[in-house]
């Protein structure tokens, strides 16, 4: 079967889903319930995440194929297979989402005192969503693992969100449905004309160039809402805003890697010609989304709402190297999205640790927290650093390599990027400065406590991460290196093949 | 002459009558041993489909193949729980009269017969013993105004489609000399047997068909009667009927009328979109859960019918399996909605299921799985009938109905959305009445069956492969 022995990845997957029956089953007053619902939900995740770290070593990072394979009959008659399986591109986000899942259940264990259960159980069937999308190698599985990411994180927003939760929730939802179903016309479309779905045969199909350029359309649909790219990126500040601190996490560190993911894993490889002659509209979008959103993100008076946007510009950069086709830029932009992973996800819980206190994320309500909460200001520091790139730290090897490769194609594109690395510094230092330096306005901050010992367990993962990321990002490039390189060999040779057969 | 073909037919029929006696006779209340009885004569009348040979009997009146069975089995399990799900309602609304499963099983006998027509005589007969039964369960609660009026409504503008099929019939008949399906088909192999006349007569069947579909533009009855008449009827009318009526339909274009494909496919094109749209777009206003239902039906079943409008082995398949997961998440979203009950009083506003979420975790539940299976959203049972579908018509290059299929799905996702935002994200209004164990075992069985249905989706499929192979031939 694989490696391992034992079907890992859908263990992985699935795992969640026990915690979730184990929950259900649970009887008694509601306060029982809560606990026992908190408690199955942290072990089970935690089981999981130790279960995954398997992945990281026994994964053979020497080897471009698809590891840890399952393939089960599914649907025989359609060519449709239940097959798993985690590449160099996938593995480190499988482990991402395995991680973040106890962290946010942690981290609303006393955030969220209203309809926990449930609250629990949209957390743990997201993770087998996440985790399921990740290692799906049927299109038809990923597709219905990355629609139903929608049904727990709708409610999630919808029902433990803030003031406006209802209008993100479906905001939220309709966006990326719109967006999905076109590429579910395109997944039929090629379903059609291969005969299968899965991924690894689907590889080895031309496309005709006329036809690419539909597909590449209805896939750009749908990944580039998710991203989000510059102009489809309205959703995700509303989203961002009102979702409970954990809904943040999740969405910034593992949902907005979705739209990524699936440009690598099917819009490059299924489609070189019509991503080549794309490259410089995503190129232009993306940098508008890296000036655009970095200078909105200065005028914002929500400290959400700044992440968010600041989000949005990190993925511009993440898009961009994508799209630059080098060896650099793609293991930038896989990089960028693991360490916007952990450390958006963490910036968003040092909002939720002043929330849980204040219940504001207004910028304006804060100022001089350094006196009264050190511990939480130097990490808070720690992470605001990493999201500007400073090197040493985990957001500065990935920007660095998309730079490099981007130079590669246009300097004037790496000159974009690298603009954003600067507006970055200067709306994440603002945004520090106003809150955590300077003098203490409001009286009733005197008396907010320092970080509790739930929360130092919540962050210190993390900040291991991010300064590991930082300082030896070699250990985790080496994961992605030989499916990269793979990757653009066969974008290249793809290339060439069709320039010839255009002669 | 085989009378095995015929054999669930003639004894759910002697089935019907002895119940109608059953129902007469004694002096107390037999609304609920004629209603067991009825079930039981539905399993027995089930158990028999399964075992009637292939074939064509009764001067070729009548046909028995894969198609008829599969059809069949959908049609007595929704009339079946159809019946169920009204035990409690009926009696709580003083509805309790033997007359209600009776008539529902000769709506049954008639839907049977339907599938299994051969000839449009037969037709004809199944149809009219359909209609004349739901026409009287509609108006039901005769002392309520918008009861008796949803069944004058459905009986007037029933016997005008009914007329309309009569017409169509006879100018077939006109054309073709025949009302059987075989020799209409063996006419229309021979180009010089194409008239225009059979083509108008065909779409003035479709019309009729239409209608009992509720496809637009014969769908103006459905908000209203689906609104006035009691809840039960309108679970019976939403599952079983529709799901005949389609596979008759089906039948009837896909066999006899093959060789007219080119003509009648432009108009199951535009049936089809003209209800996708207005399933999607009507039903965003309403504030009545039972007119929205009604829309959402007429929605359906524009995706239903884009299987038979691509008019291929691929697209009938999909028209199967759609029908069969339809049935199987309305009649558990029709549970909810019979158990909407307040103080003793039966409630039907979208803002009476308000903080369900709170007041009935379980119900609420259940409910947002058959909305979310509603709007198509994977990995629940709605998806994957809309995936056979949109398989279908990509594969016939039918890119009009494909992306208008996918958009109308994104904007009817909001509306059952919506369902559940009231559910779930509003503010709890007092719990309405406890629901009877009935009604949650329909809402747990087509739950289960719509959250599990991506496990196995296989045989499901394999039984539609086969019954559309049977009636392709």
């Amino acid at each position: 079967m694989n490696s391992v022995g034992f079907p890992l990845l859908s263990l992985l997957t699935f795992l969640p889903l026990a915690g979730v029956a184990i929950i259900l089953a649970v009887r008694g007053d509601e306060a029982t319930v809560a606990s026992n619902a908190r408690w199955t939900a942290l072990w089970t995740s935690l089981i999981t995440f130790m279960l995954s770290l398997v992945l990281w070593f026994r994964f053979d990072k020497n080897e471009a194929e698809f590891q840890f394979v399952e393939r089960l009959d599914w649907l025989a008659d359609f060519g449709v297979t239940y097959h798993m399986g985690v590449d160099g591109i996938s593995v480190l986000f499988v482990l991402l989402s395995t991680l973040l899942t106890p962290i946010c259940i942690l981290s609303s264990w006393e955030a969220v005192q209203t309809r926990v259960r449930e609250y629990m159980i949209a957390f743990l069937i997201l993770e087998t969503m996440m985790v399921g999308m990740f290692c799906a190698l049927d299109f038809v599985v990923f597709y219905i693992f990355f629609e139903g990411v929608l049904i727990p994180m709708f409610l999630i927003i919808g029902v433990w969100g803030g003031q406006r939760r209802v209008y993100a929730a479906f905001k939220l939802f309709l966006y990326t449905l719109l967006g999905s179903v076109l590429m579910l016309l395109a997944i039929l479309l090629l379903w059609y004309k291969a005969g299968t779905t899965d991924i690894v045969e689907l590889f080895t199909l031309t496309i005709p160039p006329s036809l690419q350029t539909w597909i590449f359309l209805a896939f750009f649909a749908s990944f580039a809402v998710k991203v989000p790219m510059w102009p489809v990126h309205t959703w995700l500040p509303d989203a961002h805003v009102e979702a409970p601190t954990a809904g943040s996490v999740i969405l910034a560190g593992v949902l907005l890697k979705m739209g990524a993911y699936g440009f690598l894993r099917f819009s490059l490889p299924l489609l070189p010609v019509a991503s080549a002659e794309f490259a410089p509209w995503i190129f232009a979008l993306s940098i508008v989304a890296i000036v655009y959103t970095s200078l909105v993100a200065l005028a914002q008076e929500d400290m959400k709402k700044l992440i968010a946007y600041s989000s949005v510009a990190h993925m511009g950069i993440v898009t961009l190297g994508i799209f630059t086709f080098t060896q650099q830029g793609l293991s930038g932009a896989l990089f960028t999205m693991l360490s916007h992973g952990v450390v958006s996800s963490a910036l968003f819980l040092c909002v939720g640790v002043l929330y849980d206190r204040v219940h504001s994320r207004e910028i304006m309500r804060y100022g001089g927290v350094a006196k009264i909460m050190p511990a939480y200001a130097l990490v808070f520091m720690l992470f605001t650093m990493a999201s500007v790139a400073l090197p040493g730290l985990a957001g500065f090897p990935g920007e660095l390599l998309v730079i490099l490769g981007a130079w590669k194609v246009n300097p004037w594109v790496a000159f974009g990027a690298a603009l954003g690395m600067i507006l970055g510094a200067a709306y994440m230092l603002y945004l520090y400065r106003r809150v955590v330096f300077g003098r203490i306005t409001r009286e009733d901050l005197r008396g907010l406590l320092d970080l509790s010992p739930r929360e130092y367990a919540v962050f210190a993962p993390l900040i291991l991460l991010t300064i590991w990321m930082g300082i030896y990002p070699q250990s985790f490039l080496s994961f992605f290196e030989a499916s990269v390189a793979a990757l653009v060999e066969r974008h290249h040779a793809a290339l060439s093949a069709a320039r010839l057969a255009g002669l | 002459m085989n009378w095995m073909l015929a054999l669930p037919e003639i004894v759910l029929a002697c089935c019907g009558l002895a119940i109608l006696m059953i129902g007469v006779l004694p002096r107390q209340n037999m609304f609920f041993g004629c209603t067991m009885a009825s079930i039981g004569a539905l399993v027995v009348t089930a158990a028999l489909v399964l075992t009637v040979p292939d074939g064509a009997g009764f001067a070729g009146q009548v046909i028995s193949d894969g198609f008829a069975r599969f059809m069949k089995l959908l049609v007595l399990l929704g009339a079946g729980i159809g019946m169920l799900m009204a035990l409690d309602f009926n009696r709580r609304e003083g509805l309790d009269r033997f007359e209600y499963p009776v008539l529902l099983l000769f709506a049954t006998l008639g839907m049977l017969i339907m599938l299994s027509a051969n000839d449009f005589m037969t037709v004809y007969i199944g149809l009219e013993l359909l209609s004349l039964s739901l026409y009287v369960v509609a108006a039901f609660h005769r002392d309520n105004e918008q009861s008796a009026e949803a069944g004058l409504k459905y009986f007037v503008l029933g016997a005008l489609a009914s007329g309309l099929f009569l017409y169509g019939a006879s100018l077939v008949y006109g054309f073709a000399g025949t009302t059987s399906f075989e020799r209409i088909a063996q006419a229309l192999l021979d180009p010089a047997g194409r008239s225009q006349g059979l083509t108008v007569g065909l779409i003035f069947i479709l019309a009729a068909l239409a209608f009992k579909v509720s496809a637009v533009p014969f769908h103006m009855w459905t908000p209203d009667v689906y609104e006035g008449a009691p809840t039960p009827v309108t679970a019976f009318f939403a599952a079983a009927p529709k799901v005949a009526a389609v596979a008759l339909l089906t039948r009837i274009l896909a066999g006899p009328f093959g060789e007219l494909a080119a003509q009648w496919q432009q108009v199951i094109i535009l049936i089809s979109l003209a209800s996708m749209v207005l399933g999607a777009l009507a039903a965003v206003g309403q504030r009545d859960i039972k007119r929205l239902m009604a829309y959402s039906s007429i929605g359906h079943i524009g995706y239903a019918l884009m299987g038979l409008a691509v008019a291929s082995d691929e697209g009938l398949h999909g028209l199967a399996i759609y029908m069969a997961i339809y049935l199987a998440m309305n009649l558990g979203a029709f549970a909810v909605l019979i158990a909407m009950r307040r103080q003793g009083k039966a409630v039907s506003r979208i803002e009476d299921l308000a903080g369900l979420g709170k007041t009935d975790p379980a119900m609420a539940m259940w409910m947002t799985i058959f909305m979310f299976s509603m709007a198509g959203i994977p990995p629940l049972a709605g998806f994957f009938g809309k995936l056979y579908v949109f398989l279908a018509a990509v594969q016939g290059g039918y890119w009009t109905l494909a992306v208008v299929g996918v958009l109308t799905s994104v904007i009817s996702a909001f509306y059952y959305l919506r369902i559940v935002k009231v559910m779930y994200f509003d503010d709890a209004q007092a719990p309405l009445d406890a629901r009877p164990q009935t009604l949650t075992m329909v809402m747990g069985i087509s739950g289960i069956f719509t959250t599990l249905f991506f496990i196995m989706p296989a045989p499901l499929v394999r039984a539609a492969q086969e019954a559309v192979s049977a009636l392709l031939g």
